[in-house]
């Protein structure tokens, strides 16, 4: 089974998967025996995913705060959060 | 020294060696810490704090069983407090509803339940605890209605590994989000029992296909975290990441060591949170710089390209079967020894003994 990101659908961290950051390593998503070091792209989508937000509303901010074209956008942070959703780090409400 | 210190991201809080269980492969040492020996809530809380400032992100509550602490409730605050990553590694006995509610509401993140095996008659068999296997059904049910994340760990030896598709369908099952199968080491307790846990070429060859393909199959449900047996590999494992480079483990009665199993190597010496700071410890102990970076290694392993990959194998490993922690882990091909360890492997394997128990201490 292969994860997919609707548009509409709502990510989410769930229990027991966050957002850390460290002073000497920069933003970190900590899970269960997991550490991953964040580059700033991914902090930046991360931090826009509230539980709230359909998956086109954060990459609509984030192609405004960075001038950038959301389709770019879009393709590069669905990459990001499927990759997250298989390795079981997130999860979307429909 | 050349090489620089690195920040420790994992620490393994071995908080009791108590355990109601007595499995046959325990990695905690022949010898037992006694109860009275055992660090208190304060001076774990103070570990908790130090680990975090020297840069440790995650801390595994362990043992022994944890839940035989009676402050392990105030401990998993403390680690909360410390702001680090708390799991709590448990065989579930003696923990009850209520309990896993309390460490819940304190801030615990994830629980990390074993299992002996697929079903009661073998499960109850290997942990040597009759009911074990019910309580565990139990526990993890109270963790999914809580909504902790859910890891199951599933320790594999001769006994169960051709059941290893049951523990991955118990672990769909219980609705863990993350399965750990890990092929037995032979440290500690499961030293004495090689005879009857030595798993054969065989088996680790069906287990390894097994994973692969339930990982495709399982990809977004069940995380699969595998440690493959090494006695018919090629390359030894990487040992924790590196010595003294990731991880470290703090025993009940506060010695810190490198590696869960490092006090397997007679020669070295531990120090203990009662008499240093971790941050020294960490950075300048005696065991930790033994076999730090790579300037301790001898041939093949030092001009080896796979030296910063593997880090030459277990040190324990070494210390086990040639009698020289600083040897290439025999685990490796290019070690003089490594027809010896096969050899060793296939002896084993065709011994029947039955399980040495470990006591509860
Ligand atoms: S020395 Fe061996 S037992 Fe210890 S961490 Fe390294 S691989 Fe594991
Ligand atoms: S020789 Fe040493 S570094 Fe090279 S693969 Fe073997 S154990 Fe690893």
């Amino acid at each position: 089974m292969s994860a997919d990101l609707a548009d509409e659908a709502v990510p989410f961290l769930p229990r027991g998967v966050r957002l850390k950051e460290d002073p000497a390593r920069g933003w970190l998503l900590l899970g269960p025996e997991r550490a991953l070091t964040l580059d700033g792209v991914a902090a930046a989508v991360l931090q826009e995913v509230d539980g709230a937000r359909s998956f086109t509303e954060i990459t609509e901010i984030l192609a405004e705060k960075y001038a950038a074209p959301r389709d770019q956008i879009a393709k590069d942070a669905r990459g990001f959060l499927v990759g997250l959703m298989e390795r079981r780090l997130l999860e979307t409400k429909p | 020294m050349t090489t620089p210190i690195p920040r420790p991201s994992a620490m393994l809080a071995e908080l009791t060696h108590r355990c109601p269980l007595s499995c046959p492969y325990c990695s905690n040492p022949l010898e037992l810490t006694k109860r009275e020996e055992e660090l208190t809530t304060e001076q774990w809380a103070d570990v908790f704090q130090q680990a975090a400032a020297l840069g440790v992100l995650h801390v595994h509550l362990s043992g022994g069983e944890p839940a035989a602490r009676r402050d392990l409730d105030e401990l998993t605050s403390h680690a909360v407090k410390a702001e680090l990553y708390t799991n709590l590694i448990t065989s579930g006995v003696g923990l009850t509803k209520a309990k896993l509610e309390d460490l819940a509401a304190r801030g615990l993140d994830h629980v990390q339940l074993s299992i002996q095996g697929p079903n009661a008659e073998i499960a109850d068999k290997v942990g040597g605890y009759k009911g074990g296997y019910n309580k565990k059904m139990q526990v993890a049910e109270w963790i999914a209605e809580e909504g902790l994340p859910l890891t199951v760990n599933a320790v594999m030896h001769r006994g169960n590994l051709d059941r290893l598709e049951e523990a991955i369908e118990l672990a769909m099952r219980l609705g863990a989000r993350r399965l750990e199968v890990a092929t037995v080491q032979f440290h500690g307790w499961a030293v004495k029992n090689r005879g009857a846990l030595m798993p054969t070429r065989e088996q680790v060859e069906r287990a390894t296909a097994t994973v692969a393909s339930a990982r495709e199959r399982l990809k977004g449900e069940l995380v699969i975290d595998y440690v493959p047996a090494d006695y018919y590999a090629r390359f030894p494992k990487p040992c924790m990441g590196g010595w003294g480079r990731i991880g470290l483990a703090i025993t009940p009665s506060g010695k810190v060591m490198p590696c869960h199993a490092a006090d397997s190597i007679p020669h070295l010496k531990f120090d203990n949170v009662k008499d240093r700071t971790l941050a020294d410890i960490w950075a300048f102990g005696d065991a930790f710089t033994a076999y730090r970076g790579t300037e301790w290694m001898a041939e093949p392993c030092r001009s080896c390209d796979r030296r910063e990959v593997d880090f030459g194998g277990c040190r324990c490993q070494a210390m086990a079967i040639i009698g020289d922690a600083s040897a290439t882990d025999p685990a490796c091909e290019k070690s003089p020894h490594h027809g010896e360890m096969l050899k060793l492997a296939e002896d084993f394997v065709a011994q029947d003994d039955d399980f040495t128990y470990r006591p509860n201490a």
